[in-house]
């Protein structure tokens, strides 16, 4: 499991997010996952071999190192990027929860030819009910978690900065030492590149929270001044039609014990469904 | 997350460009990413550890490597490659757009909507007209800007583009002044020009692409503009106006109007 992994599986979840949840993923996988492996690892490659304090004595240089890098900026931004795209999965697992549902479905109507469930596979799901509070719940995890991360490196490398030079007086090191960071200019420039596109990621997704909270508020208007002509999914709408069939055939089928049947199954009866025996 | 899977995203965007842009391309993969991975990366590998100052004072040599490399060659062209192929990730979301509305139109049952099915939708290419022109365009523009900015950046980095053998540092804590020796000078030079001449045949036929779409799109437009007569529409409303005339030369004989037979 690698990068390249995480891509194949974050890549299914692509075709059911907005158009701003795509351009905020190709960020994520060119500016900054594909930078920091081949770009920044490289520049952070050597960061302990080459840190150098200006003693001789034994085990200061690897105090030293410790004491001003308690945990390293790659591996800080390696977990930065797992923890952001993760939410993402909370969707995907909503969208094949919904998948295995409709599969269910065509099952029991009958329509469980291959065709059919392939279509179930490959068609978009609408970001509406449920699938909209998931989908909005993973954003806003996105964004706790990039500000979470931002703010710890802000409290561990204060200014974002790479200094050329820290002195250091901890134990076994005689006195305060003198000690060297390789590479301080590169590293800046791509710590502050990293804070850049992690910022860009941010308004990425302050502006599809945005967005998927008016849209919500638009369809619910439409839906308030235009009721009978919410549409539903296809599915949904298989779902009532499926129903109806089963009470018009127990109609048919039992007059008499018709009513006991449906006080006894009062999810059989929807609100908009007619019902002539009742 | 690495150059193939780059490779991978922009191999898509490869249907939708003209010939120029494949040709481009494909420069763009074997003669700079691939150069960079198989023999670049190499070359620039012990650059720190090879750099040697005359001194034995700790930190001079990590501190004037700071001074002398800011950026990394190497990363400077790994950030110049990523910057300069993502435009033509704007091409492929507005062809990715396009199809999605003719999957809808098709799926309405739409009687414009000539595809018999959906895999001819996904396999179609289209053409570089109306507002994907723009889009195409732009995205050349930005490629031609980055990789002129980037240019500029390395020779104003590096004062040129020859790696010196040998070179004076004097930042603290180094003692006075401090010789400081390059490794591999001379191979990077090599790669350095490589890399640049390369980067100049990329500029020159994005600029080639540029004025190719740009001749494109003005002749398309002077057909247009001094062909009136060829466009249907109008030939329809010549035929009846010419049949309203015939009808009034049959029905009164007296006029002979001589000169509109067309």
């Amino acid at each position: 499991m690698n990068w390249a992994g995480l891509y194949t599986v974050l890549s299914g979840v692509n075709r059911h997010s907005t158009a701003i949840g795509r351009i905020w993923l190709s960020v994520i996988f060119i500016f900054r996952i594909m930078v920091l492996v081949v770009a920044a690892e490289s520049v952070w490659g050597d960061e302990k071999s080459a840190f150098t304090c200006n003693t001789q004595q034994p085990g200061c240089n690897s105090v030293c190192y410790d004491h001003f890098f308690p945990i390293s900026h790659i591996r800080l931004w390696a977990l930065q990027l797992i923890l952001v795209t993760t939410p993402a999965l909370l969707v995907a697992m909503h969208v094949a929860y919904q998948q295995h549902q409709e599969k269910k479905l065509l099952v029991l109507t009958g329509h469980a030819d291959p065709k059919h469930m392939e279509e179930v596979k490959k068609h978009k799901m609408r970001i509406s009910g449920s699938l909209w509070w998931t989908y909005v719940c993973s954003v806003v995890f996105r964004l706790l978690f990039e500000a979470v991360f931002m703010y710890i490196f802000y409290m561990l490398y204060p200014g974002y900065q790479m200094v050329r030079l820290v002195k250091c007086e901890a134990y076994p090191c005689p006195n305060t030492v003198d000690c060297f960071i390789s590479r301080p200019t590169e590293k800046t420039i791509f710590t502050v590149f990293m804070l850049v596109t992690s910022s860009i990621c941010i308004v990425l997704n302050m502006a599809e929270l945005v967005y998927l909270v008016v849209r919500a508020c638009t369809r619910r208007g439409q839906h308030n001044s235009n009721p009978p002509s919410g549409k539903g999914s296809f599915y949904g709408h298989k779902l009532s039609e499926y129903k109806q069939n089963e009470i018009n055939q127990l109609l048919t089928e039992q007059d008499g014990s018709l009513k006991d049947m449906l006080r006894r199954n009062p999810g059989l009866q929807e609100k908009g469904d007619r019902c002539s025996a009742c | 997350m690495d150059w193939g899977a780059l490779q991978t995203i922009l191999g898509g965007v490869n249907k939708h460009s003209t010939s120029i842009g494949k040709i481009w391309l494909t420069v763009l993969f074997i003669f700079r990413i691939m150069i960079l991975v198989v023999a670049a990366e190499r070359v620039w590998g012990d650059e720190q550890d090879d750099f040697i100052c005359n001194t034995l004072q700790p930190g001079c040599k990590n501190v004037c490597y700071d001074h002398f490399f800011p950026i990394s060659h190497i990363r400077l062209w790994a950030l110049q490659l990523i910057f300069v192929s993502t435009p033509a990730l704007l091409v492929a979301m507005h062809v990715a757009y396009r199809r999605h509305e003719k999957k809808r139109q098709f799926r309405k049952g739409d009687q414009k909507c000539e595809y018999k099915d959906i895999e001819e939708i996904r396999k179609q290419r289209f053409h570089i007209e109306g507002s994907l022109w723009w889009t195409y365009t732009s995205s050349i523009f930005f490629r031609l800007v980055f990789e002129a900015v980037f240019m500029y950046v390395f020779y104003f980095m590096y004062d040129g583009f020859r790696m010196p053998r040998l070179m004076k540092c004097n930042a603290w804590p180094c003692p006075n002044t401090v010789d400081c020796f390059v490794s591999r000078p001379t191979e990077k030079t090599v790669f350095t020009i490589f890399m640049i001449a390369v980067s100049s045949i990329c500029i020159l036929l994005n600029v080639a692409e540029l004025c190719y779409l740009l001749t494109k799109f003005f002749l398309r437009r002077s057909k247009k503009a001094g062909n009136p007569k060829h466009h249907p529409n109008h030939e329809n409303k010549e035929e009846t106006k010419q049949n309203e005339m015939n009808e009034l030369i049959s029905d009164s004989c007296q006029n002979t109007v001589i000169g509109f037979s067309s």
